[in-house]
């Protein structure tokens, strides 16, 4: 269908979006690449007064090392900016093999960090990277600016901390473990995935002294497994443990049964996607 | 009262003054607004790729973009491309392989393709196939379209698949 009608505002700076927004009472909605929302309006699921397009705020397009070793990626960045980014490749490398899956080279030329950030699908790879890499969001609305971390930002499917009068400006990450495993299942390439796993590793003399695992398309929000990684730390990967964490992967989600697969198959390649990835990690934090 | 606006579009080199509401997409302003009929629109939701143009060069869906989104970018169309006496390299490579049936994805899958051609690089039968996931063919089975752009590609970037 179309979209039903609404007014148009053209931001031009972070500040002119919040007044908007907050001026609306949560009747306006942000747009920057429009990839999620745009299907949103068209099949008229949202009706809003007011879209506010922050998709020229110029400010919203850095890419930047911050203070203690930070990377602060602004929310206008695009699918694509990350792809081709030497330096966040260099640093993150996880980042640019995840950029993969994201829909198709249409869907990541237009669509954003914040947007994918905002909209809070859990099956998308953005809240899983944001929950894996420890990042925290940087926001700003009517009473100022605020830092979210992610474990505290994905409340429920398409449901965020963010307030009504809240714009997101930034992404800021922490260093973190270089070696990383990638893996999701779709029935086609950028499709929605039913299930996925992410994994990054840092060794000290051949043991794993550091082990992050998160997943998504598995439950609400994206989850981490953080049980699993703790019984990690200290020990080669082997047999054992690899089980036991693929294991609690399995119990750490609540995946749904729906047309594209049942929550038993969704458990079973929890498992499966977060073995894959603890070899692929495990293989290059050793070699 | 009607909500509208004038906006100045770029599309293929020139520049078009066109009346439209906010709510209006891109494809729709292209078709409607300026009889640009090429682009194709199917499920309306960014899912099909019928209605995949370039924006600076970069493939997108205008049926996920609004008309006065696209202010102050330089949009190409398939009517960009060629004409039905003139077919363009892409185009040519498209006939000789019998790489259209109905030919409603057509102008989709040639500015999908174009946007891989231009970054004149080799690329393997399998690349092609994961850049063209996002353009549904109902006729071809794709083999035909793969054929088309894998030797379109390979003539051009020196080094074929």
């Amino acid at each position: 269908m179309k979209p039903p009608p609404f007014e148009y505002f053209r931001a031009s700076n972070p500040e002119e979006a919040v007044a908007a927004l907050g001026a609306h009472g949560g009747n306006a909605k942000l747009i920057a690449g429009g990839q999620s929302l745009m299907p949103m309006l068209n099949f008229r699921l949202l009706e809003p007064e007011l879209l506010i397009d922050i998709s020229k705020i110029a400010s919203l397009k850095r890419i930047e090392k911050g203070s203690s070793g930070r990377w602060v990626i602004g929310a206008g960045v695009r699918h694509r900016d990350i792809l081709v980014s030497e330096v966040l490749g260099n640093s993150y490398p996880i980042l640019r093999a995840a950029m993969t899956h994201v829909a198709h080279v249409a869907i990541r030329n237009r669509g954003t960090i914040g947007g994918s950030l905002a909209h809070g699908d859990p099956a998308a790879e953005w809240p899983m990277l944001a929950l894996l890499l420890d990042a925290e969001i940087e926001v700003l609305g009517r009473s100022g600016q605020r830092m979210i971390e992610a474990k505290d930002f994905f409340l429920g499917a398409l449901h965020t901390s963010l307030s009504e009068d809240e714009i997101i400006l930034a992404i800021h990450l922490p260093p973190a473990p270089v070696a990383w495993g990638f893996f999701e299942t779709a029935r086609r390439a950028g499709d929605f995935a039913l299930a996925g796993a992410g994994v990054l590793l840092e060794t000290q003399n051949g043991k794993i002294s550091e082990a992050r695992i998160a997943l998504l398309g598995l439950g609400e929000t994206p989850i981490r497994v953080y049980d699993a990684e703790a019984k990690l730390e200290g020990e080669n990967l082997n047999s054992t443990n690899r089980a036991a964490a693929m294991e609690a992967a399995k119990a750490a989600c609540q995946p749904m049964t729906d047309l594209h697969a049942s929550a038993e198959f969704r458990v079973h390649l929890a498992g499966i996607m977060t073995g894959r990835s603890l070899d692929a990690a495990w293989g290059q934090a050793i070699c | 009262m009607l909500n509208r606006r004038t906006i100045t579009l770029n599309v293929n080199g020139e520049a078009h003054e066109l009346e439209v509401e906010p709510r209006h997409l891109l494809a729709d302003a292209l078709r409607e607004g300026l009889g640009l009929t090429g682009t194709h629109i199917g499920c309306e939701h960014g899912v099909c790729g019928a209605c995949t143009i370039l924006l600076d060069g970069e493939s997108i869906r205008s049926c996920l973009l609004l008309a006065v989104q696209a202010e102050g970018h330089e949009i190409t169309t398939v009517e960009g491309l060629g004409d039905s006496n003139h077919l363009n390299f892409l185009q040519q490579k498209f006939r000789e392989h019998h790489a259209l049936q109905c030919g409603f994805c057509t102008p989709g899958m040639l500015m999908t393709a174009t946007e891989l051609l231009n970054q004149r690089t080799s690329l393997t039968e399998r690349d092609i196939r994961d850049a063209l996931s996002g353009n549904l063919c109902r006729c071809t089975g794709y083999d035909h379209i793969i054929a088309a752009i894998s030797e379109a590609i390979a003539e051009t970037s020196g080094a074929g698949p």
